[in-house]
């Protein structure tokens, strides 16, 4: 591999890394909606029987 | 808008971003031709859309602010905001991929002669200073208010970060559009439309997509506050 293919497929995989790091980003804050969603159903269910 | 509507539209940008990106890689890669800078050309196809698409994001997030200062548009601000991180994140790509092209062509990562450079680099510190403003005020009225005044103020650095390569005395950095229309051949300035049509239908993409997080997490906590 060339210099000058080892700085495109750089310049390639910095797009793609930042944008694969935002997924990853999202998909913890979608996890962490999931188990607050979860934790206020049980907390609705205790009111409803309480 | 409903938001089984809104939610909707986020597969189906998601999708459309994903076959434009699939199309913008083969165009590039295996449709137009290596001109007389070599190889290194091909960063131009990703970097210039990127860097559109920032001020793409800028501007609607000046939108958004101007809405919310001017009509009371409910979630305008937070509108605003979505657009102005997303618009960081792609400032931050530009700059890096920028860099790198630089590297190759011009032997440095950065030129601080270059006026183009550094007023774009100005522009991202500036949008990045947004985050700081906002998150050091209370959640309420005046911080939206707040935000989408600087949201507005940027906005007028993005003409000048643009115009700044054709006001320049030196062009270092190459101008592949001019008065005469785009300097390339008709193959490269197809790969170049898709590719930025690519780009923004991924910030159409994202953007929705970090909006139905952030109004899920917000009715998330109103109900929590119900429910305790």
């Amino acid at each position: 591999m060339s210099s000058e293919e080892k700085y495109v497929a750089a310049a390639y995989l910095v797009v793609f890394g930042v944008v694969l790091l935002y997924f990853v980003i999202m998909a913890l804050k979608v996890s962490r909606l999931e188990r607050e969603v979860g934790e206020l159903a049980d907390l609705a269910r205790k009111q409803r029987h309480g | 808008m409903s938001t089984s509507l809104r939610n909707n539209r986020v597969p189906l940008l998601a999708g459309l971003a994903a076959a434009l990106l699939c199309a913008a890689i083969a165009l590039t890669f295996f449709y137009a031709p290596v001109d007389e800078d070599g190889l290194n050309q091909k960063i131009f196809y990703f970097h210039v859309p990127i860097a559109l698409t920032a001020y793409a994001c800028f501007g609607w997030g000046a939108w958004k602010g101007l809405l919310h200062l001017w009509k009371g548009k409910p979630g305008a601000d937070l509108e605003s905001y979505v657009a102005i991180h997303l618009g960081v994140i792609f400032g931050a790509m530009t700059l890096i991929t920028g860099s790198i092209w630089a590297k190759v062509s011009w032997g440095h990562w950065w030129l601080w002669s270059e006026k183009q450079l550094v007023l774009f680099l100005v522009l991202f510190l500036f949008y990045s200073a947004y985050f700081m403003l906002r998150f050091s005020v209370e959640p309420g009225p005046q911080r939206a208010n707040l935000s989408s005044v600087y949201a507005i103020f940027g906005v007028v650095l993005i003409p000048v970060s643009f115009l700044a390569i054709r006001l320049a005395n030196q062009y270092i950095h190459p101008i592949a559009f001019n008065r005469n229309g785009p300097q390339m051949a008709g193959s490269q300035f197809f790969t170049f439309c898709v590719c930025l049509a690519a780009m923004l239908a991924l910030f159409a993409a994202l953007y929705n997509f970090e909006l139905a997080g952030k109004r899920l997490d917000a009715r998330l906590r109103e109900l929590r506050e119900l429910l305790t």
